[in-house]
């Protein structure tokens, strides 16, 4: 394969490219001008009102979801290490059988903004509640800092004149405008418009990378069976479609495959206690437009998880691991806009660096408004507050206050970590997600027993024990120059999930086991009416 | 949100005991168990199998498309017809609890 012209134009920025993402920004402020304009109240600002429409709600959650870190990841990983690239995307699609089971309708009968507000309502509300905005601050403060690290990385490879700092502060002034202006409302149509060009842009990809091979599916299947490359300075020809090549026993030390069982693990049980995502469910008017968005989120996620065969692949084949460098240096989240580059030119490549930065903005927004959402209604309102309303729309102000502030600390943590390779902190995130939230959730749905002292355990023990893990993990800790902590690790594996997500449901059955609380159990006959007819749920507002 | 103490507040404990809703709550978890059971087997089935015996997955099966392959594409249809079934099912218990809810002038 002759990669030599697209070696030539790997590294140039685009002009064209700033040109689309001031159009997206353009278009994303003018949303937001709008939803400010048209939501008043609390519901509004939280909840979207609670008049988002299934498909509406399953685009934003898709939109909400689908982050670089998959998009430009994915790809990538693809890119270099083949099939294994690829196992990732199964998992984030599986997931959703987990939201649609067990979570999504029975947390849109019986809360009203948050995580919390279900676990709150059968158990003793103020420990459950500060517990449930920990670990929704925890997961979401990870999760964004590993989000904006990321796209100042990335945007300052793809704008001409625009340095790291820069670009982290942009992407952060403009999450803080549409979360403290535009609430849930803009945030929700950020994640819309985002869905579609994500999906309209790995579409085209897609289409262009079967053109490349004449639209013969023999043809691109033969290719990625002989992906010719440089390794360590030698030519070697390899089947991209043979596993093993990243997570395989024979490259890591035997512990690769059950890294992946464990970082599957995450993911499946991870998603549904995602807090960004949860929220998402109490913007429709009710639980069963609430299963109808999950359906459509699924249809969504799906095909874009499957066009990560034509990007990872199309990159694999048509650029090789070979010309995928930036600067000298091979850079695998380059792959996807690489390959626009070589299919369709500057303009494309501009087109697809506008998708990838209208992806990081519009996870940022979801996750900022999903902590400032938790630490307003749960922390302020109900912890400190015992539920007394003071003036009526404290509430409101102090989630935008939050948004702001938390905003900000996002730009500064961000800033200083620029040299740090924060990738594990997503992983981080899905896996105290699925150690202290998911247990929490899932029993206080099923067992009559469950009581307060138990989720407070089982949301403290699998927050404690995710980070612990992690921390001793391979993820930190290193003997060589890049690690974190200077040391052998001490724990084998990257991904906590494996040990963190027992630990949790332990924590949640020993503690429960070892208290004695009568209200929760009569409460739960409550719940279970509640969850199950949609009986006395939150309406959406009149318009 | 009507507190259970307040009058006009739903009759909780009568609706849970009715043996409608207990019938509506028995399909739901005759459902949704060995659904669960089965995705998270499929699921597990894929990194067990592509970890623990990668030769026997590099196989091709399908002109040059192997075992590997093909089981994680098939993961995502998978996905997509359990979420069907699951649908076709949840429009019956709607009505299920619908008539529920009927049944204690609640609708």
């Amino acid at each position: 394969m002759n990669g030599a012209p697209f070696l030539a134009i790997a590294a140039t920025k685009s002009h064209t490219a700033l040109w689309m993402f001031l159009a997206f920004v353009a278009a994303t402020l003018a949303v937001t001008w709008w939803s400010a304009r048209h939501s008043s109240g609390p519901a509004a600002y939280f909840a979207a009102g609670r008049r988002i429409t299934g498909w509406q709600n399953g685009l934003a959650i898709g939109g909400d979801y689908m982050s670089a870190a998959s998009f430009l990841g994915i790809a990538g990983m693809i890119a270099f290490n083949g099939y294994d690239g690829f196992l990732y995307s199964v998992g984030f699609l599986v997931a959703y059988l987990t939201v649609l089971f067990v979570v999504a309708e029975p947390l849109r009968n019986t809360g009203k903004y948050t995580m919390a507000d279900m676990l709150a309502f059968r158990m003793s509300p103020r420990p459950v509640r500060a517990m449930a905005s920990l670990s929704t601050l925890t997961v979401s403060t990870f999760y964004m800092i590993a989000q904006m690290v990321g796209a100042g990385a990335l945007v300052k490879l793809l704008l001409p004149g625009v340095s790291y700092e820069m670009a982290v502060v942009g992407v952060g002034v403009l999450m803080i405008i549409y979360v403290v202006f535009g609430g849930m409302l803009a945030t929700t149509w950020v994640q819309i418009i985002k869905a579609c060009l994500l999906i309209s842009g790995s579409l085209l990809l897609s289409v262009l990378v079967m053109r490349h091979f004449d639209y013969s599916f023999p043809k691109f299947i033969d290719a990625i069976t002989h992906v010719s490359f440089h390794k360590n300075g030698v030519l070697v020809t390899q089947n991209f479609l043979e596993p093993g090549l990243k997570f395989g026993a024979a490259v890591t030390h035997g512990w690769g495959p059950l890294d992946m069982i464990s970082l599957g693990l995450a993911l499946v049980l991870g998603t549904a206690g995602l807090p960004h995502v949860l929220v998402r469910f109490y913007t429709v008017p009710d639980a069963r437009t609430a299963r109808a968005s999950v359906v459509w989120a699924m249809i969504i996620i799906g095909a874009f998880y499957l066009m990560t065969t034509f990007l990872g692949f199309g990159a694999a084949t048509i650029l090789t691991p070979d010309n995928i460098v930036v600067d000298g240096k091979p850079n695998d989240n380059m792959s996807a806009p690489l390959l626009a580059q070589a299919l369709g030119g500057e303009v494309l490549f501009a087109f697809i660096s506008a998708v990838a930065f209208a992806t990081i903005l519009a996870v940022v927004a979801g996750l900022t408004i999903s902590a400032s959402t938790s630490f307003a209604h749960d922390f302020w309102t109900n912890v400190v507050h015992h539920t007394r309303a003071h003036r009526p729309d404290e509430e409101v102000l102090v989630a935008r206050v939050t948004a702001f502030v938390v905003g900000a600390i996002s730009i500064v943590l961000a800033i200083k970590l620029q040299a740090i390779n924060v990738a594990f902190l997503v992983g981080l995130a899905f896996a105290v997600a699925a150690s202290a939230n998911l247990p929490a959730i899932v029993l206080s749905i099923f067992w009559r027993r469950f009581n307060t002292a138990g989720a407070v355990t089982a949301m403290a023990v699998g927050l404690a024990s995710s980070i612990v893990l992690i921390i001793i993990s391979p993820s930190v800790m290193g003997t060589d120059a890049k690690a974190l902590i200077y040391g052998a690790p001490l724990f084998p594996l990257k991904n906590p999930g494996l040990v963190s997500i027992p630990l949790g449901f332990l924590g949640a059955i020993l503690g429960t086991l070892f208290s004695r609380e009568r209200a929760s159990a009569a409460k739960f006959t409550e719940l279970e009416v509640r969850a199950n007819t949609g009986l006395g749920a939150e309406k959406a507002t009149e318009r | 949100m009507a507190s259970p103490e307040s009058p006009d507040s739903p009759p909780w404990e009568k609706i849970a005991r009715d043996p409608d809703f207990r019938r509506l709550l028995a399909d739901k978890i005759k459902f949704v168990v060995p659904a669960t059971m089965f995705f998270l087997i499929y699921y597990f089935a894929l990194p067990v199998l592509v970890g623990y015996a990668p030769k026997m997955m590099s196989k091709p099966v399908w002109g040059q498309l192997n075992a590997a392959y093909l089981f994680a594409l098939s993961q995502f249809f998978m996905a997509w017809i359990l979420a069907a079934f699951y649908v076709r099912a949840a429009l019956r218990w709607d009505r299920e609890a619908d008539a529920v809810l009927k049944k204690f002038d609640l609708k």
